[in-house]
């Protein structure tokens, strides 16, 4: 009897210490990094440059990772579809301007065609397969990325296409640093999108279903909760903040093509691993740190052109799950056998 | 894969068909059935990895790449004969599919599927940053170049010379603890399965199939191996054909090359469809399909239609 409780209270002060290992130093760590972008920017109008930028390439890396960490704790799947559907619902939004929406109705209308695009695809593709293996979930949203690239080569084809730019050209100009508009642009909204998805989960009875669902399918159907439903909506959330990332991504390179998401799908899988694939804090800090350190090295690191910084950033990954699967902010999953 | 009268017979008739083949068809068939070939060697490979360990890999398009960059190097400098760089890129890529199995030891599952994702996509990059020697996007270019039956002959000798090997491997004490592996780790490595051993030798096998595609793949482009050839759509066509295949059949991995080997060039001949972005929409939803209708691959199908059969 004794001996259970003083293993129950190893097992809490244990997972205490856990965390007090783990989250001062990469706090610490990120404050560093913080407070040497502020210093370096001060310095150099350059590194200025590079780090609005960056951290505005990072915002919408992170919302393609969050989507990615919303999707994996509903439904245990990795979505590699997840780029090529922010890719096509960016493709609509650019439809619905050439019919003569305005820009942000276009935008507002094309996340609710994202929201239901999520959710009828959770319902009719990811369900019948979601419990059988990692594998067979892993070629269905293969399969889901073939598809939709080929569905939207064949509509639109794959020449470039021009959308109208949703900050304006103004540039602002902060001592002597020239920002353009569409960085702190791109930067708010998407992190004004990721907060009210968190606000979402965190205050809504909508919100508290899900993470249930999430977290406790059998105890939450016993309670009432309709699982079912609440994973599919969240996929339709995962959806939402991918379309986000692709109409935000469009204006950072100028145009539309159908390649528009690989590279950012690959940037928001390092940044979702990075973050420990569970934590969606995680996800988003994770993304935001790539986008800006990608920028500056490839910059100021001669050794790594711009041909090497995928392969960097995924030595890094591999690197970061060898010596800590868990990612930075995941805690370890402890499974029975 | 363990013998039987019956197998045996069709094991003999595939030979047969196969040695047939490449006198009743156009020559542009005779090419398309050396890539179904090569897909056969990939997928078995894959099948390896997948079907009897249970590791998943999206990065075999990378040891593809290293198969088919040491063919195309080694004409280039060395004149090399074409059969015996596919030697050099067996022995190499399975080298380096151990040391590739390391790292993996510490993975499992999603994890392991987004770091042979990462995989996939760092090979690639790597021709452009060391042009001079891997001939950046250009590619590298073979001394030689073969036709399509001398193709056809390589690919499908290769297949088979490689299938009895992975019976060979498989049949026996290796291949029971490959399933071991896969069932359950922990029980496997209280029967005293060396996990470690084991799971980076299935590694290196499988990437050694994977390289020997490889060597075929680049002679099949008129011997020219450039990295937009060996891009992740590649390795995520392996990984298709070995879902399509299932576990542990013959039959099984045919279907799954002829699935990724010719439904692209067979859609678009059809008449609506006829175009390159036509043909992607086919195969996404093809592979959809197959996952939600067939479980276990084509292998499953067969074995239930068995099943029904003997009740």
């Amino acid at each position: 009897m004794a001996s259970t409780a003083t293993s129950r209270l190893g097992g809490l002060r244990s997972r205490g210490a856990a965390l007090g290992g783990v989250v001062p130093p990469v706090s610490l760590l990120l404050l560093a990094g913080a407070a040497g972008l502020f210093v370096g920017s001060l310095r150099s109008s350059v590194f200025a440059q590079l780090t609005v930028q960056g951290l505005a390439l990072g915002a919408v890396y992170g919302s393609l990772a969050l989507a990615l960490v919303l999707v994996y704790r509903a439904t245990h799947v990795i979505n590699f579809a997840q780029g090529e559907l922010a890719m096509a619902t960016t493709y609509v939004a650019y439809q619905l301007i050439k019919w003569g929406l305005s820009y942000w109705e276009a935008f507002f209308a094309t996340l609710t065609i994202a929201f239901v695009l999520g959710t009828v695809l959770e319902l009719a593709l990811v369900r019948p397969v979601q419990h059988r293996s990692v594998i067979a979930a892993v070629i269905v949203t293969v399969g889901l990325f073939i598809l939709l690239d080929g569905v939207v080569n064949w509509i639109w084809g794959g020449d470039f296409k021009f959308m109208p730019s949703p900050f304006g050209t103004r540039v602002y100009h902060v001592g002597n640093v020239s920002i353009s508009r569409l960085y702190p642009g791109m930067f708010v909204v998407v992190i004004v999108s990721v907060l009210l998805v968190w606000a979402l989960f965190r205050f809504t009875k909508l919100g508290l279903g899900m993470r249930a669902a999430a977290l406790r399918p059998a105890e939450s159907a016993l309670v009432g909760v309709r699982v079912d439903w609440m994973l599919a909506v969240g996929w339709g959330l995962a959806a939402v903040l991918g379309a986000v990332a692709g109409l935000m991504a469009e204006p950072s390179q100028f145009f539309l093509e159908p390649t528009l998401m690989q590279p950012i799908l690959v940037y928001a899988f390092a940044a979702a691993v990075l973050g420990g694939l569970e934590s969606p804090t995680g996800a988003v800090v994770s993304g935001l740190a790539i986008g800006v350190s990608l920028n500056l090295v490839v910059q100021y690191v001669p050794a790594i052109t711009s041909e090497l910084q995928t392969p960097v950033a995924f030595a890094v990954l591999v690197g970061v799950l060898l010596v800590k699967p868990s990612g930075l902010f995941g805690h370890r999953e402890v499974r029975r056998v | 894969m363990r013998a039987r009268v019956p197998a045996l017979v069709s094991l003999a008739a595939v030979a047969a068909v196969l040695c047939v083949l490449p006198f009743t068809l156009s020559d542009y068939n005779v090419s398309l059935a050396a890539r179904v070939g090569i897909f056969f060697v990939a997928v078995l490979g894959l099948d390896i990895l997948t079907g009897y360990t249970g590791q998943i890999s999206i990065g075999h398009g990378a040891f593809m790449a290293i198969g088919g960059y040491s063919t195309a190097i080694l004409s280039r400098d060395h004149n090399t004969n074409l059969v015996l760089t596919m030697l050099a890129a067996f022995a190499l890529c399975f080298l380096v599919g151990l040391l590739v199995g390391l790292p993996a030891l510490r993975l499992s599952g999603v994890y392991l599927a987004l770091a042979t994702f990462a995989l996939a996509v760092s090979v690639p990059a790597l021709p452009l940053q060391w042009s001079r020697f891997l001939g950046g996007r250009d590619g590298v270019q073979t001394s030689t170049t073969v036709g399509d039956v001398w193709l056809y002959g390589a690919a499908w000798s290769a297949s088979a010379i490689l299938f009895v090997l992975a019976w060979l491997v498989l049949r026996g004490r290796i291949g029971r603890a490959f399933r071991a592996v896969r069932d359950s780790e922990i029980a496997a490595v209280a029967s005293g399965v060396e996990l470690p051993v084991y799971k980076t030798l299935a590694f290196g096998i499988s990437a050694a199939y994977a390289g020997v595609a490889g060597s075929l793949f680049v002679l099949a482009t008129n011997g020219f191996a450039a990295p937009d050839e060996f891009g992740i759509a590649l390795s995520l066509q392996i990984l298709i054909g070995a879902a399509v295949a299932g576990l542990g059949s013959l039959w099984g991995v045919l279907a799954g090359a002829a699935f990724v080997g010719l439904l692209p060039s067979v859609s678009s001949s059809v008449p609506v469809i006829g175009s390159q972005h036509g043909q992607d929409v086919v195969f996404g939803a093809a592979v959809i399909l197959v996952m939600l209708l067939l479980p276990g691959g084509f292998a499953g199908l067969l074995a239930q239609l068995r099943r029904l059969k003997r009740a």
